[in-house]
C-alpha cells in the first residue's frame, strides 16, 4: 500500500466518525442496521455471543455470505479475518469489500505475527487494549484501531478499562519531557516516531472506535464521552429483544452523546436488552481480549 | 476543556456552520479556521443563530439522512435556506441536498440535480487527483474520491463547475454548492475560500494551500477528553465539541 492510498484508507475511516458500526449476519439484519442508520456492517456468520456460546474454532465467514451482504446494502462493509492470517485477508480483498477487521472474536492464527497490512491495498482495523498494542497495529499499517473491551459479553466494563487505558498513556505521553518518550516507548513496545507523534496530537494518530460490550445507548453515549469517535456494536443490537428500535436508538445517542436528555429519549422502551456476562465468570483461556499483544 | 475552539463572530456577526450529526466535521472546521473564518458545529435548533451558511460534511448518507429526520434538523435547514442560509455539500451532503437520487427518494432536495450514490465501488476505488476549476482557483486544485457518489446531471439554474469523463463532480445555484469530493481532506483552502465568499464573508488574505496541513490536522479539535469532561449542562450543549 502506497502512502496516497493509506491516507484514503484513514480518510474513509474519518467519514465514519461518531457513527455506529453493527455485526450482521444476513442480508435481512443488513438492511435493518442501514435502516437505523449504520455508518458501516461488519458481516459474520456468527456474532461474538454465539461465537463465545459455540466454542470450537472461529474462522472467516463464507466469502458467498459477505458478498450477498455487499450487494444488499449501500453503506461499507466490514469483514473479519483471523489475527494472522493473511490469507484470509486476501480473500476479502479480492472480494472487493470496503475494510478488513484482523479480529480477536476470531481464533488467531498466528500466536507471534498479526497481518503486514502494508501489502495490502484494502484498509485495516484492529483491536487494541492499550497505546503500544493500538500503536504496534499503526506500525504494522493499520488504518483504524478499536478499543478491544470483551466482545459477546453483553458488558461494558473491558470497553472502558481499555479505553481508560489508552486515554491515561496518552496523558502521560503528551505531559512528558522528551527525553523521557525514549524510555516510555521502550518500556511499552511503541515504535518512537509513533509515540512523539501521538505526544504532539494529544490522540491517536488514528481514528478510534470503541467496541466489545456496548448493549445500550447509554453503553454508547459512555465511550464516546470517554473520547472515542465511534462504536461498534456486535452482539449488542441482534440478541436484545427489539434489535431495529434498538439499533436506531444506539444511532441517536452516539450522535447526541453530550446531551443526557436525547440520550434518555432514545433509551426509553426498548425491551429487554441481550443478556449480560459477569467478566469475572469467563474461564481466563475463554477471554477473547486476550488474543493478540 | 473543550474538544474544539470556537472563533467569535465576526463584526457582521455571521458565522459559518459546520452540520454535527456523523462524518468529517472537525476537517471542516480546521479548514474555516485556516481562513480566519468564524465557525462552529451545528447539532441543536440554537446552533442555527447568525449563520451565513452551513456546511453539510462527508459521512454516510443514509445515516445523516435518519438523524435529520428523527431530530427534525431537515426542518430548520430548509426554513433558513429559505431565509437566505447558504449551503454547501461534501460527497454525503451533496446527496443529501439534491433533488433527485437516482434509484431512491431525495433528502433535502435543495439543489436541482441528480445523483447517483457510490458511483465508483468500494473503497479500492477511492482516489485522489488534480483538477483544474478555473472560477475556484486559477491553480489546480487536489481532489480526494472516498466512495464517492457522482452528479449525472444538472437542472436549470444549475452551473457545471467541473466535469470529469462520464460524471460532474462539482456544481452549484446561486444559494447551494455541491462537491461530491473533498476539500476538507486536502491542503487546499480554495473551495472553503470560494463557499465563504458566497456567504458574503471576509477570509484571510493570500493563502489558497496550508502548507502545514496533513491528514492529522484535524485532530486538534478532537483530542482526547476522558479525565477532564464534565456532564454538559442540560439544553446547552454546543460547546461540547464536533462529535468525531
Amino acid at each position: 500500500m502506497d502512502a496516497k492510498r493509506y491516507e484514503l484508507n484513514v480518510q474513509l475511516a474519518q467519514m465514519l466518525k461518531g457513527g455506529v458500526i453493527m455485526d450482521v449476519t444476513n442480508v435481512e439484519q443488513a438492511k435493518i442496521a442501514e435502516e437505523a442508520g449504520a455508518v458501516a456492517v461488519m458481516a459474520l456468520e456468527r456474532v461474538p455471543a454465539d461465537i463465545r456460546r459455540d466454542g470450537g474454532v472461529a474462522r472467516m465467514s463464507d466469502p458467498a455470505m459477505i458478498a450477498e451482504i455487499k450487494k444488499a446494502v449501500s453503506i461499507p462493509v466490514m469483514a473479519k479475518a483471523r489475527i494472522g492470517h493473511f490469507v484470509e485477508a486476501q480473500i476479502i480483498e479480492a472480494l472487493k469489500i470496503d475494510y478488513i477487521d484482523e479480529s480477536e472474536v476470531l481464533t488467531p492464527a498466528d500466536e507471534e505475527c498479526h497481518i503486514d497490512k502494508t501489502r495490502f491495498s484494502i484498509p485495516f482495523v484492529c483491536g487494541a487494549r492499550n497505546l503500544g498494542e493500538a500503536l504496534r497495529r499503526i506500525a504494522e499499517g493499520a488504518a483504524m484501531i478499536r478499543t478491544k473491551g470483551e466482545a459477546g459479553t453483553g458488558n461494558v466494563v473491558e470497553a472502558v478499562r481499555h479505553m481508560r487505558t489508552m486515554n491515561r498513556e496518552i496523558r502521560q505521553l503528551a505531559n512528558m519531557p522528551v527525553e523521557e518518550v525514549t524510555g516510555f516507548a521502550k518500556a511499552n513496545g511503541i515504535p518512537y516516531e509513533l509515540a512523539l507523534k501521538v505526544k504532539e496530537l494529544g490522540r491517536l494518530p488514528v481514528v478510534n472506535f470503541a467496541a466489545g460490550g456496548i448493549a445500550t445507548p447509554a453503553d454508547a453515549a459512555l465511550m464516546m464521552q470517554l473520547g472515542c469517535d465511534g462504536v461498534f456494536v456486535g452482539s449488542g443490537i441482534f440478541k436484545s429483544a427489539t434489535p431495529a428500535v434498538r439499533a436506531q436508538a444506539i444511532v441517536k445517542a452516539t450522535a447526541y452523546f453530550n446531551d443526557p436528555v436525547k440520550v434518555l429519549e432514545a433509551s426509553m422502551g426498548l425491551g429487554q436488552a441481550m443478556p449480560g456476562l459477569e467478566i469475572s465468570a469467563i474461564p481466563e483461556e475463554q477471554l477473547l481480549a486476550k488474543r493478540g499483544w | 476543556m473543550n474538544r474544539m475552539e470556537r472563533k467569535h463572530p465576526d463584526a457582521a456577526g455571521k458565522r459559518i456552520g459546520v452540520l454535527d450529526l456523523q462524518g468529517d466535521v472537525c476537517e471542516h472546521l480546521d479548514h474555516l479556521t485556516r481562513l480566519d473564518v468564524a465557525a462552529g458545529p451545528v447539532k441543536q435548533a440554537k446552533d442555527f443563530e447568525g449563520l451565513a451558511g452551513l456546511i453539510l460534511p462527508g459521512g454516510e448518507s443514509t445515516c445523516l439522512a435518519r438523524l435529520l429526520r428523527a431530530f427534525k434538523i431537515d426542518e430548520i435547514i430548509v426554513r433558513k435556506f429559505r431565509n437566505g442560509m447558504k449551503l454547501w455539500g461534501t460527497c454525503a451532503g451533496a446527496i443529501l441536498l439534491a433533488k433527485s437520487l437516482v434509484g431512491e427518494a431525495p433528502h433535502l432536495g435543495l439543489i436541482d440535480i441528480e445523483v447517483e450514490r457510490n458511483g465508483f465501488g468500494s473503497q479500492l476505488d477511492s482516489f485522489a487527483c488534480l483538477a483544474s476549476v478555473p472560477k475556484v482557483d486559477p491553480m489546480p486544485i487536489p481532489l480526494t474520491f472516498i466512495r464517492a457518489p457522482k452528479i449525472v446531471r444538472v437542472g436549470k439554474g444549475v452551473e457545471v463547475l467541473l466535469e470529469m469523463g462520464d460524471f460532474i463532480a462539482a456544481a452549484e445555484s446561486a444559494d447551494v454548492l455541491v462537491t461530491v469530493f473533498h476539500p476538507e481532506l486536502t491542503p487546499s483552502l480554495a473551495f472553503h475560500r470560494y463557499f465563504a465568499d458566497k456567504c458574503g464573508l471576509s477570509t484571510a488574505d493570500g493563502k489558497t494551500v496550508a502548507t502545514d496541513w496533513d491528514r492529522t490536522s484535524w485532530m486538534k479539535f478532537a483530542r482526547i477528553n476522558a479525565g477532564d469532561s464534565e456532564p454538559c449542562p442540560l439544553g446547552d450543549v454546543a460547546e461540547a465539541g464536533c462529535s468525531g
